[in-house]
């Protein structure tokens, strides 16, 4: 636990699925391409050998850990970019073919709204509902399908509850029908294993920060024989396909970051899931009225997510702030409405326990202390706020 | 997101708990986003004497019940009427925008509860 507030407060991070603090190693890969290896990528001479160099060296760190070729990797700024890209650049190259689009009603909003734009675009998206674990039925998938199909895109992992969806299954459906399938795997590198070629997947994102990686950094799988329209236009940098000159030292540390996170799947899964058990039992043993969100199995190995009713979530979270716990909620009261998040009320949680609802998500770097640092610490403030509200 | 003073009142809220022999309970709710408060007053010769609250709601909600139970403690019931939650907000050194409805409840509360008692005390609900 490092100290911050005061030496008598911990600091536990419990808030990885929001973004991770760039890891030592990482930092150090990047910072010769700020001051030493400078030199643009695009110029020819030997200055910027290493820039080159190091821009291939990240391609293969982040297909190797994708399962698939380096010139099916593209970088860009983010998950958010990827997203954006893989929608608006399918959506587009195969207009002629068809303007139906098929995702599910809990993805990110980087999903949710590029689809929205797309729709005041003359595009149709059908956005298939979940059951009450958030899992999206592949029979949902293949019946929605139409003759204007041309784009399914569905989370591998979600953001909020942690569920992960039948990607392999809904892959398979997508290609039986000539239709290409995006993932949003923005929350799953590190978690789980991922192999884009036996999962099916045609386009894959991702983000760095989101494991130990620096913010800004980002990359698409292209599935090659993928034809996708550009998102940024300019210069001929990543083969003509994404524009801009290279952040150099933020590729180097999305390489770095990627081939340290998938090093080691199953002991980061052990160790991981052992905490994120320890938490869950806990709550569940010590928090009367303590409402489990999310699939009890097929869900992200570091995530936690319960509804606590009889009190409110951002009361709840600053509270925790005080005790040096940083965690989220899935909604706010905001501008006189009870905002749930689409994600719960997709799942069908009501809004005492959406309201009421917090989001602990571990990393490794967490301990066993600080799990009983929390498991110590939630039980007492949760009652006070009941108290608090119960009349 | 909150100024010292707000988290100050939210951390350690003043007057919270139930009241043995209050002259009015009220509980009152806002339909716009669920946050509830129960207000509890003393009452002796139209004068506030004593306040509690219990509050289900924000961080916002919280101190601002907080604040106004302050502000109404020792008033008569004509100066705590004319408490308004822009003069709670005030106190509190300011609320976020999307945050200034969580301090309606307290003013609705003791407005509430302030025509109780007129209404028993056979007077004309005020306005």
């Amino acid at each position: 636990m490092n100290q911050s507030h005061s030496p008598d407060v911990p600091t536990v991070y419990l808030d990885h699925s929001a973004t991770t603090p760039t890891h030592p190693d990482v930092v150090r890969a990047m910072l010769p391409f700020f001051t030493k290896n400078f030199g643009n990528p695009s110029s020819l001479y030997r200055l910027s050998d290493a820039s080159r160099a190091a821009i291939a060296a990240a391609r293969g760190q982040v297909a190797a850990a994708l399962g698939c070729s380096d010139h099916e990797i593209f970088f860009t700024a983010g998950g958010t970019e990827s997203d954006n890209w893989a929608l608006k650049g399918m959506a587009s190259a195969r207009h002629q073919d068809g303007n139906h689009i098929i995702t599910s009603s809990i993805e990110h909003h980087a999903i949710l709204h590029t689809c929205e734009y797309l729709e005041t675009q003359g595009w149709t998206v059908t956005y298939l509902p979940v059951d009450q674990h958030g899992l999206v039925d592949p029979g949902d998938v293949e019946a929605a399908i139409t003759p204007e199909t041309t784009l399914i895109s569905v989370m591998m992992a979600n953001n909020e509850v942690g569920t992960i969806q039948p990607v392999r299954e809904i892959g398979a459906i997508a290609h039986d029908h000539d239709i290409c399938f995006h993932t949003d795997a923005v929350q799953a590198i590190g978690h789980m294993p991922i192999d884009v070629k036996a999962m099916n997947i045609d386009l894959l994102s991702l983000s760095g920060h989101k494991f130990f990686g620096p913010k800004g950094t980002g990359a698409l799988y292209i599935r090659d024989g993928i034809r996708l329209d550009n998102l940024i236009h300019g210069g001929g940098q990543e083969k003509g396909h994404r524009a801009g000159t290279e952040n150099v030292p933020g590729i180097v540390g999305l390489g770095a970051a990627i081939e340290r996170v998938t090093a080691d799947i199953t002991g980061h899964r052990q160790k991981v899931g052992a905490l994120r058990d320890m938490l869950a039992q806990g709550i569940a043993e010590r928090i009367p009225d303590s409402h489990y969100n999310g699939h009890p199995e097929e869900r992200l190995v570091n995530n936690a997510h319960f509804s606590f009713p009889g009190l409110d979530g951002e009361a709840l979270l600053l509270l925790l702030n005080s005790k040096g716990i940083y965690a989220s909620i899935g909604s706010a009261c905001s501008s006189g409405s009870e905002d749930m998040s689409h994600v719960l009320r997709a799942i069908g949680v009501p809004p005492a326990h959406g309201r009421s609802s917090l989001r602990l998500t571990l990393g490794d770097d967490n301990t066993k202390e600080e799990v009983k640092y929390v498991l110590d610490v939630l039980p007492q403030v949760i009652e006070r706020l009941r108290e608090m509200g119960s009349f | 997101m909150y100024n010292e003073t707000v988290m100050d009142h939210f951390e350690h809220p003043r007057n919270v708990g139930e009241m043995e022999d209050p002259t009015v309970v009220v509980e009152v709710g806002s339909s716009e986003c669920g946050d509830r408060m129960k207000l509890y007053l003393k009452i002796e010769d139209d004068v506030i004497v004593d306040v509690s609250f219990k509050t289900l709601g924000c961080a916002a909600a919280i101190a601002s019940s907080s604040q106004a139970t302050e502000m109404i403690k020792g008033k008569t019931i004509e100066e705590a009427w004319n408490l308004t939650n822009m003069d709670v907000v005030e106190a509190l050194g300011g609320l976020p925008e999307p945050k200034i409805h969580c301090s309606v409840i307290a003013e609705d509360a003791i407005r509430r509860a302030i025509n109780f008692y007129r209404k028993d005390q056979g007077l004309e609900p005020w306005k």
